[in-house]
């Protein structure tokens, strides 16, 4: 399933937030989006997901537009991991993932033996399957964040829409999530920090800064020394890769001017 | 603790267990008081009303009985029930474990509708006492919910605007009080601004318990949109959620049934904030469970206190809202100790 913005546009007080935006994200796809903060990542995403209606601009789903979609059947669709989100309620991990069956429930559809299997395969997936019955405040960041996507994939969703997914993951968990999001096919859309994820995973890459969309284009396209250093304000080397994708090596930040005091 | 889908049976089973319990409450109620009355005179009073038992009885007894205990034990259970619902629904809904049903100016504006009609004479007698009552809840109701709307859609702008309102019909009371009231007026606002059984009669019953049992019906089909909430509005939203839609249904409901309940009781205080908590505790979160349990415990607390208000100080009856704010406060304080610390207490 396709998802495709046209001329995106998200105000506050009176400032762009995001401008003018037009991307597409085709079937199948793993688009990365990054930008430094406040570039707007976040604000596009929420428009994208359908949490906010643009400005300016529409978002569609193949050719449907989103904003016609009723909430239930967009989410049935379409599943979003945010940043942080946070519960006080008691609930457990496994109950936790089961919210992500939601859309696909009714009044005249119960919860069933099918049900429980997608959710047990989710919690597997994002290797959680024995902490299922811990409670969600005795767990950790990065145990949180995994079970944020285990209820994504609990909706199964034809596209999925990460807001930095990565973030309180440690190593071996960050690679592990954005392989399996990979393995499992489907279109991605997802907000990355870090470039050599967004390198080493996703077949193009859009770049954000300051409410607009700079670059769009494959990891090699589009991750040149002059574009790092011109959006994100550092100097790097860009290498290859055996699998000839970019690994960037960032230099350290040129000396401090010598009227600054160093602390 | 449960999973979503409990087998047929064992809901039914639960139901039945329920429904035992709240009537061996109901007699208990109608039993105990100034004049203890036998179980087995309240079951053949019951009998003789329901379908002609033909039992011989003191017509004393089965007078207090029928018209006066029973009557007063019904309605009790059904603000109780309806209370415990709306303060469930309301905390899930609002993200906030302090939100209650009076949050919305609803207790405030029924106390100012009461004290127009009992002191300024509003309506010129055509209005009574619970329907000024009424008509001043949803008035405030309506005055808040639109400052919410003005104010922007961010849950602590509900919560606010609540505020706002509350102080406001407060003000309002305490301003008209002061100004015309007699000693005895201002007395007896303050029995009703406390809660207070006192006059409830059968046609009560036959108002509150509809009210509660609608109510308690419309936030039960929506039990699991209300588990779609837990971490918050956007993703609920992201959920399938109509969130917008789903908060006016709510909110409107609970507002309805609470205002109903304040009409006729007056505002009985910590029912709605403290039930849904203990029943948390003993069900879990999930909705599908907790309305039923906070609709039940909410009951049976409410018959019990009301059977202490009457009975703990010889010939004299207390307001009922001291005796649920008596025991609901320390239960609070128990529930707040034991809560886990996390953060998102009516966050977004």
């Amino acid at each position: 399933m396709r998802l495709s913005a046209a001329n995106l546009t998200w105000r506050a007080a009176g400032r762009a937030i995001v401008e003018d935006v037009s991307l597409e994200v085709r079937s199948g796809e793993f688009l990365a989006l990054v930008g430094p903060n406040g570039s707007g990542k976040s604000t596009l995403i929420a428009m994208l997901a359908g949490l906010k209606r643009p400005h300016g601009g529409a978002v569609a789903l193949d050719d449907r537009p989103l904003a016609a979609l009723p909430r239930r059947e967009a989410a049935r669709l379409l599943a979003l991991v945010e940043q942080q989100a946070e519960t006080g309620e008691r609930l457990t991990a496994r109950q936790a993932v089961e919210l992500g069956r939601t859309p696909h429930l009714g009044a005249l559809v119960p919860w069933s033996g099918r049900d429980e299997a997608i959710v047990r395969e989710a919690l597997e997936a994002v290797d959680m399957a024995l902490l299922t019955d811990r409670m969600w405040h005795s767990l950790s960041g990065g145990e949180r964040q995994r079970l944020h996507i285990a209820r994504a994939l609990a909706q199964e969703p034809k596209v999925l829409i990460l807001d930095e997914p990565t973030n309180h993951l440690d190593v071996e968990h960050q690679l592990g999530l954005l392989a399996l999001v990979r393995r499992r096919g489907g279109t991605v859309l997802a907000a990355l920090h870090d470039l050599n994820h967004a390198a080493m995973f996703a077949d193009r890459i859009a770049v954000m800064q300051a409410g607009r969309l700079v670059a769009l284009g494959t990891p090699a396209d589009v991750l040149t020394p002059d574009l790092v250093a011109a959006v994100f304000k550092v100097r790097a080397s860009i290498e290859t890769g055996p699998d000839h994708r970019p690994f960037i090596r960032y230099a350290p930040p040129a000396p401090a001017p010598a009227e600054t005091p160093a602390w | 603790m449960s999973r979503p889908g409990l087998p047929a049976a064992r809901v039914l089973g639960l139901a039945a267990a329920a429904l035992v319990l709240l009537l061996a409450a109901l007699v208990f109620g109608a039993a105990v008081g100034e004049t203890r009355i036998p179980f087995d005179t309240v079951a053949k009073a019951v009998a003789n009303r329901l379908w002609a038992g033909g039992h011989a009885l003191d017509p004393i007894d089965e007078g207090i009985v029928w018209n006066y205990r029973l009557s007063r034990a019904v309605v009790a259970s059904a603000c109780g029930a309806a209370l415990a619902v709306s303060g469930a629904v309301l905390q899930s809904l609002l993200r906030n474990p302090l939100a209650d049903p009076y949050l919305l100016g609803i207790s405030a504006g029924a106390s100012s509708g009461a004290v127009a009609v009992a002191i300024l004479g509003l309506g010129g007698g055509l209005l009574s006492l619970p329907l000024g009552a009424l008509t001043g809840a949803l008035l405030a109701f309506g005055l808040v919910s639109g400052l919410a709307v003005l104010a922007g859609r961010g849950l602590a702008a509900i919560i606010l605007a609540g505020v706002a309102g509350s102080q406001l019909f407060n003000a309002l009371t305490a301003f008209v009080v002061t100004k015309s009231a007699t000693a005895d007026q201002a007395r007896g606002i303050m029995f009703w601004l406390l809660g207070n059984l006192s006059g409830v009669r059968w046609p009560d019953a036959g108002l509150a318990v509809p009210v509660a049992l609608v109510g308690l019906a419309v936030c039960l089909v929506h039990a699991r949109t209300l588990d779609a909430f837990a971490f918050g509005t956007a993703s609920a939203a992201a959920l399938g959620i109509p969130v917008r839609r789903v908060r006016a249904v709510l909110i409107g409901a609970t507002a309805l049934m609470t205002a109903v309940m304040v009409s006729i009781v007056g505002s009985i205080g910590f029912v709605g904030l403290v039930i849904p908590h203990a029943a948390r505790l003993v069900v879990g979160v999930r909705h599908g469970a907790l309305l039923p349990a906070s609709a039940l415990i909410g009951a049976l607390f409410m018959i019990a206190a009301d059977v202490l208000s009457r009975t703990l100080l010889p010939g004299q009856v207390l307001p009922i809202g001291v005796m649920t704010a008596l025991v609901g406060a320390p239960a609070f304080a128990l529930i707040l100790i034991h809560r886990p610390v996390v953060g998102g207490m009516g966050a977004r």
